[in-house]
């Protein structure tokens, strides 16, 4: 992370929690990078996380008002902080098994409210934290600590979930895309409403080492291979857009 | 405390409200301006009372998907500056129990009314018991200190709610008002009164969040927005809520503190009612609706001269260890009538040598006086 977000970091922090390669990582820089571009104050900033890997991105990492909650919980706790005071700009940043799994419920609902709240959904396609256990976002296939045969079960697609409980802005970009990724961190950061950012991560140490991607940048790799744009997901037929993920904006707050 | 004219519109005087629109009020009165909650019975009359009556007092309303997102909200609101409260009954306060925890170990002051119904289970949802009384001490994981009030009446509803916002307050910890449907659905005459005793939120700008040198073991609590760049979390933390998950001395302190500021207080905290001790041989210990009954049974019984005598909680926890350790020493036998199959006889029989008998009724009805009356003559 480039010198100049520093500002951005709790003093007393001096390490990253992460593991050596960890998709985490360049999330936490894109945010930053994010409400550095909107010259955004952290004194006004709230951030609100469940548990796991990506929950830590913000807590204890940002300087400003953080709320680490439960797992699953992140959405319920940042909807009382957020309607009893509208002043606070709230983001939610979890990960995948904890805002889809576990707290899915949660997550439609606070959309289906239209509730002010910026969501940012690390999906690395795994339960990273507890040891590598299948999630509702792994592809189909995915060979896990509890899917040693491979999942059989189709992940969800978070996107059109959030899109369907009426969320004014859903894009789902990669953290090998980070130019789009910054200004759909912003957008969702200046539309008013419930505004939700899947972010394609990576967990080298625990979906890597099993699904043979030998180092991290061969995560990475894989990631810009299967991601490709609506565009070109338009050019492509049904069975060429097998374990492919469409990423873009899928609504755009009415921009 | 600072006595204040009450914040409501309600004008003081006399009302005839159910229990459960009483607790609406009395939060009002206490400065609750955030409710969150979900349907179920015997509670719902309250949420559906705030839903209207917080129009009036500007304060926010929301039904949650669920009893986990009702708690969950609460305590964001909390943080974010709010006294709040959320109102439930059996199945729903067993949902909320990982929050309740969360709530303990981040020291987060909120009020929490539980109606009491029949369970186990789905059980009986509109009929009476006080089986949840364990649940409050015990519900969540790991080690903690709550405090449980156990209201008799319509205006106790309302007091004791106004009660439970001081002390989650002063002491910043969950308060669970510990009603029971009878009392939820009972209507009768109760006062407002034109003044309320009101504890504020304790704040000190720049001071540690979760940790004191104090003697009375509780920190300051700023809010959000406040420019404290605050970092709650529900994993063990120091005192400024950085994470510490894995040293020793820190865990123990925390977990110490968080109970020995519960513990330290008891005195303060609990509160009884003592009716004919001096000379009795035989004390009723009761609580909640079934205390009701007993007065009712020993004023009787008093008349016909016999030497009976009440003692009511009106907390349950922590629980009134010192003066029930002192009536198990004069009296010859205690006698517990409970609508459960004994959860505060349990606890008396740690602190008495004399024999403390029970009376467990579990069928949905609330224990009359003639059989308060009939069990205690038999012991005569
Ligand atoms: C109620 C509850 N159940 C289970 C857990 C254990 N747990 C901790 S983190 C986690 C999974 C986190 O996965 P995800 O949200 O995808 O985050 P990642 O670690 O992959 O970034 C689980 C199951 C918990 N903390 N609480
Ligand atoms: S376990 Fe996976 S998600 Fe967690 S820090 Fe390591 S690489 Fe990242
Ligand atoms: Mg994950």
């Amino acid at each position: 992370m480039g010198r100049d977000l520093e500002k951005y970091l709790r003093p007393e922090v001096k390490s990253t929690p992460f593991c050596p390669g960890c998709g985490h990582g360049i999330l936490m820089n894109l945010i930053l990078r994010a409400i550095d571009a909107l010259e955004l104050h952290m004194d006004e900033m709230l951030f609100v996380s469940g548990i796991g890997c990506a929950a830590w991105i913000p807590s204890p990492n940002f300087n400003a008002d953080t709320l680490h909650t439960l797992h699953g919980r992140a959405v319920a706790f940042a909807t009382g902080a957020k309607m009893f005071n509208p002043k606070l700009k709230t983001m939610v940043i979890s990960g995948d098994g904890d805002l889809a799994s576990i707290g899915g419920n949660h997550l439609i609902h606070a959309a289906r409210r239209n509730i002010d709240l910026t969501v940012i959904c690390a999906n690395n396609m795994i339960y990273g934290m507890t040891g590598g256990q299948v999630a509702s976002t792994s592809p189909v296939g995915a060979i896990t600590s509890t899917t040693t045969e491979g999942n059989i079960y189709r992940p969800f697609d978070l996107c059109k979930l959030v899109l369907g409980a009426g969320a004014p802005y859903v894009a789902r970009y990669s953290v090998t895309q980070p130019v789009s990724l910054i200004e759909a961190i912003k957008k969702s950061l200046t539309t008013e409403g419930f505004t939700f950012v899947e972010v394609l991560s990576t967990c080298p140490t625990q979906f890597g080492r099993r699904n043979r991607y030998d180092s991290p940048a061969d995560m990475l790799t894989m990631l810009k291979e299967s991601c490709i744009s609506k565009q070109e997901a338009e050019q492509l037929t049904p069975e060429e857009l097998q374990g492919k993920v469409i990423t873009g904006e899928f609504s755009d707050g009415g921009a | 405390m600072t006595r204040r004219k009450i914040d409501s519109t309600l004008s003081p005087g006399f009302y005839y409200f159910s229990g459960n629109e009483a607790v609406a009020e009395g939060a009002i009165a206490a400065g609750c301006r955030y409710y969150a909650g979900y349907p179920i019975t015997p509670s719902s009359e309250t949420m559906e009372r705030i839903s209207i009556r917080f129009k009036d007092v500007d304060g926010v309303f929301i039904q949650m998907e669920d009893e986990i997102a009702s708690i969950c909200s609460v305590i964001g609101a909390v943080w974010a500056g709010a006294k709040a409260m959320t109102v439930t009954s059996g199945p729903g306060f067993s949902l909320m129990q990982e929050g309740i925890g969360y709530a303990a170990l981040t020291e987060t002051p909120l009020v929490i009314v539980d109606i009491q119904r029949a369970g186990p289970g789905t059980g009986q949802a509109t009929r009476v018991a006080s089986g949840d009384l364990m649940q409050a001490k015990w519900g969540s994981h790991g080690d903690y200190q709550t405090i449980a009030l156990s209201p008799w009446s319509v205006q106790e509803m309302y007091d004791q709610t106004i009660d439970a916002f001081n002390l989650a307050e002063k002491y910043r910890v969950p308060v669970f008002l510990m009603g029971e449907e009878a009392i939820g659905h009972l209507r009768e005459r109760m006062e407002v009164k034109p003044t309320v005793d009101i504890f504020d939120r304790a704040k000190k700008p720049g001071a540690p969040p979760f940790g004191t040198n104090q003697d009375d073991g509780i920190p300051p609590m700023p809010a959000f927005g406040e420019g404290e760049r605050l970092l709650v979390t529900g994993s063990t933390h120091n005192e400024f809520g950085i994470r510490k998950t894995d040293d020793p001395e820190v865990h123990a302190n925390l977990v110490t503190r968080i109970n020995n500021k519960i513990l330290k207080h008891r005195e303060s905290i609990i509160k009884t009612e003592p009716y004919y001790l001096d000379d009795a041989e035989i004390i009723v210990v009761a609580y909640g609706f079934t205390a009701r009954s007993s007065l009712f049974a020993v004023d009787r019984l008093r008349k016909e001269g016999k030497k009976v005598g009440l003692l009511r909680l009106k907390t349950i926890w922590p629980f009134a260890d010192g003066i029930i350790h002192q009536i198990g020493r004069v009296a010859k036998k205690l006698f517990v009538p409970e609508m459960n199959r004994g959860q505060v006889r349990g606890e008396i029989m740690k602190y008495v040598a004399c024999e403390v008998i029970p009376y467990n009724q579990t069928n949905g009805d609330i224990i009359h006086p003639h059989e308060i009356m009939k069990q205690v003559r038999s012991l005569l």
